[in-house]
């Protein structure tokens, strides 16, 4: 299996999609000529030509209304807004209209779009392009958020985003851009709601979604010295969210921390942990914890924004609190 | 002389104390037989006499300590003794700064106990409510040593994690005797089964069997309903209560023996006394069956023993206990040598012995060294009242109300004050006749009261 960067396994799911359905097409700022902001769509323009592949202007509540009403019309377009933090002038479009069209036509409109951002930090790109704002669109019923941490969920996913009939958020991460992996050469589905058994361990699990899953199983390889087996659960999407999956670990393990990027106050991380009280409180053998960004606006500085987001130490000290 | 004034052991489940108030300070002479300081157990509070006269030297403890039964809390000497070897010494104290006062507040009885002088004495017992049998593993698991017992709030109020009280209510163990090892002292699942292991795991008890306090207390353990009411913790009176009312019932092979005793004349008599005699002295119709239950003592020893697993000794006295309703629960201390005290002094020592339960000041033998009980639920109305064993005594006289009945007195239907009696004893130390023997004794004498007089 050959070894290809999340980048890479991006780029071969959407060659995939614009080679074998007539119906997508890619938009959004400087995915043509420029190749997008974080080379995922280089050379697509010249291979696919302008229709296939449109540059937009900085224009997000714009670009996301087209697409869903190219969606509406029958296409499947791709849209790409940058950065997280830009989605929020979309916000309307994605939230009023992608997430509710299907429901309140009675089923009889679709909306098949598929909407990439970046997330995430730990690159340098500062308070406005480097944040963690996946929970206010899990937070919607009505679209999907998916979170891939590997290369090879990042085509897998990708791919069965585009088999959906309704919106997904399909959030990458920055910092993983470059990261690299095994993924298969074929065309393959990873399905939604299905977490990944990361690494497996018997005394705390560790809920990672995107970046995090790399620092708890950092942690883990950390504990495991300590004697300490962490189990890494990959959750893969946040909404549909594998309840089962997490269930089944806590009641393996009876501990659990959950690490994301994201604000502490508010975040996901406190979904996932009420959750896991109103459904296994009984199992539980400590509270459950979370390892989750500090409460402040990213800085750009290096090491404080290293200092802001969740660490391995911290994963570490926190499991062994609980063990 | 050098004299350790330790942590005393009332009662057999009884592991650890509150110093709540020394009396003494140090430098302060002592006498034997003095009341030194004031302790808390889960049932009580209870006075802590001096064994020894000297100058009460050092005291090992502070108040609010909660010390492990048998450690030293003080040394009484003379005033030239060398009690070098108590310097730096503490008592394995258990620091709890949590107010015990109002703990011991909460444990009085109100206005809900009757006047000692009213008909009976407020007594309770309740056999109908069984609570959850204490498991095995409490009893053969060692005594946490106390540099390592993790601090427990005095509020009763257990640490453990949901897992760890999960399998403590499947397995049936008490987390109050359970050592927590997990993060601030927390009772996790670790602990839970190392404190099983060695011990039988008790097989599940059937839904039937689960007792009705349990039913009553703990719907949520069964009702996946968010709505449902919480489990609610026991207090540690209810916990003491449950352990031995389940240890009694489960060890002790109890038979029941019933009769009606015709208190037509005791009834006069005690009104004939009332109307010649002080306040003080006025006499219950409790106080009666307490004499009539020392004098039948005395003539029938072998219900005035106390059982040790295969062995059993008989007392020489009669410590007659008259169990006391308090708010959570109930205490049945005992009147001292009740078989050779006569009417008036019983009826004193009982007023002040309710007096003195509700005020939390028993002595140290009025609860540990009682030999037989009654419990009288007469003032209450209620016509038979079958007691459970307090261990390790043998018999416990289950007391109902005396009320008008129709009786056949010579051909003739009367009206005379009857009053049932229940008697439970041990089937391990006495028979169902020689049972019989004691009830009839009893019976006979408040029947022919004038033989509680003389």
């Amino acid at each position: 299996m050959a070894v290809v960067t999340y980048r890479e396994a991006l780029r071969q799911a959407l060659r995939y999609q614009l080679q074998n359905d007539e119906r997508v097409f890619l938009m959004g700022e400087d995915i043509g000529a420029y190749g997008g902001s974080y080379a995922v769509t280089k050379g697509f323009l010249e291979e696919f030509g302008d229709k296939r592949v449109k540059d937009t202007p900085i224009a997000e509540s714009v670009v996301v209304g087209a697409g869903i009403g190219a969606a509406m019309a029958g296409l499947k377009p791709m849209v790409e807004l940058m950065t997280i933090n830009f989605s929020l002038l979309a916000i309307d479009q994605i939230v009023n209209n992608a997430s509710k069209l299907h429901y309140m036509s009675n089923g009889q409109v679709n909306v098949p779009i598929v909407i990439r951002m970046a997330g995430g930090a730990g690159s340098q790109l500062g308070a406005q392009h480097s944040h963690s704002l996946e929970s206010w669109f899990a937070h919607v019923p009505g679209i999907k958020v998916v979170v891939p941490a590997t290369p090879y969920d990042a085509k897998g996913l990708l791919m069965t985003a585009f088999d959906d009939e309704n919106p997904v958020i399909f959030i990458e991460h920055t910092a993983l851009y470059a990261s690299k992996g095994e993924v298969p050469e074929e065309a393959y589905r990873v399905p939604f709601g299905k977490a990944e058994l990361h690494r497996e361990g018997r005394d705390v699990t560790l809920i990672g979604y995107s970046g995090s899953v790399h620092q708890a199983s950092r942690a883990a390889e950390d504990l495991a010295k300590e004697g300490i087996e962490a189990e890494v659960l990959n959750l893969r999407t946040l909404r549909p969210l594998d309840v089962d999956g997490i269930l089944a670990s806590v009641r393996k393990t009876h501990r659990a921390i959950i690490v994301e990027d994201d604000w502490k106050f508010g975040g996901f991380a406190g979904e996932i942990a009420a959750i896991v009280q109103e459904q296994a409180f009984d199992d539980l053998d400590a509270p459950v914890m979370r390892c989750s960004g500090h409460d402040i606006p990213m800085p750009y500085s290096g090491k404080l924004e290293q200092a802001a987001l969740p660490q391995e130490h911290e994963i570490v000290e926190l499991a062994k609190s609980l063990v | 002389m050098v004299s350790e004034v330790v942590m005393p052991q009332m009662g057999a489940d009884m592991t650890e104390g509150t110093l709540l108030r020394w009396l003494k300070e140090e430098g302060d002479s002592v006498e034997r037989g003095e009341v030194i300081a004031e302790i808390e157990t889960d049932k009580a509070n209870i006075e802590i006499e001096a064994f020894e006269s000297g100058v009460f030297r050092k005291a090992l403890a502070s108040e609010g300590d909660v010390v492990q039964v048998g450690e030293v809390i003080a040394v009484v000497a003379g005033s030239d003794d060398d009690i070098s070897k108590y310097d730096g010494a503490a008592a394995g104290a258990i620091k709890q700064p949590i107010a015990t006062a109002s703990a011991a507040a909460e444990r009085r009885p109100d206005g809900a106990l009757a006047a000692p002088s009213e008909a009976a004495t407020t007594s309770a017992e309740m056999p109908e409510r069984a609570p959850e049998p204490a498991p095995p593993a409490e009893v053969q698991q060692p005594q946490p040593s106390v540099s390592e017992a993790a601090p427990r709030p005095t509020n009763g109020r257990v640490k453990a994690s949901p897992l760890a009280k999960r399998i403590a209510d499947e397995r049936g163990v008490d987390l109050g005797s359970v050592r927590g090892t997990g993060p601030g002292g927390r009772i996790v699942k670790k602990d839970v089964e190392q404190a099983t292991t060695g011990a039988p795991a008790p097989a599940p008890q059937p839904a039937a069997a689960q007792p009705a306090a349990r039913a009553v207390e703990r719907p949520a353990a069964a009702a996946a309903s968010p709505a449902a009411a919480a489990p609610i913790e026991m207090s540690k009176m209810r916990q003491t209560i449950a352990r031995r009312m389940s240890q009694s019932k489960r060890e002790a092979p109890h038979y029941y023996l019933l009769v009606d005793i015709d208190m037509t004349d005791a009834m006069a008599l005690r009104k004939q006394i009332n109307e010649s005699t002080t306040e003080d002295e006025r006499v219950s119709v409790n106080d009666l069956i307490v004499r009539a239950c020392g004098i039948a003592l005395q003539r029938h020893p072998a219900f005035n023993v106390t059982v040790d697993g295969e062995q059993y000794v008989r007392q020489p006295l009669q410590n007659v206990c008259i169990a006391i309703a308090l708010d959570d629960g109930l205490i049945a201390p005992a009147i001292i040598d009740a078989g050779n005290k006569r009417l008036p002094a019983i009826a004193r020592e009982s007023k002040d012995l309710v007096e003195r339960t509700k005020g939390g000041a028993l002595k140290v033998e009025e609860v540990t060294q009682g030999t037989f009980s009654i419990t009288n639920l007469g003032a209450y109305g209620i016509e038979t009242l079958v007691g459970i064993i307090q261990p390790p005594q043998t018999a416990i006289l289950g007391v109902g109300t005396v009320m008008e009945q129709p009786a056949v007195r010579g051909a003739q239907v009367v009206v005379r004050q009857m009053m049932k009696v229940a008697l439970a004893a041990d089937h391990r130390v006495t028979d169902g006749a020689q049972g019989a023997r004691f009830l009839g004794e009893i019976k006979g004498l408040l029947e022919k009261p004038v033989s509680l007089i003389v």
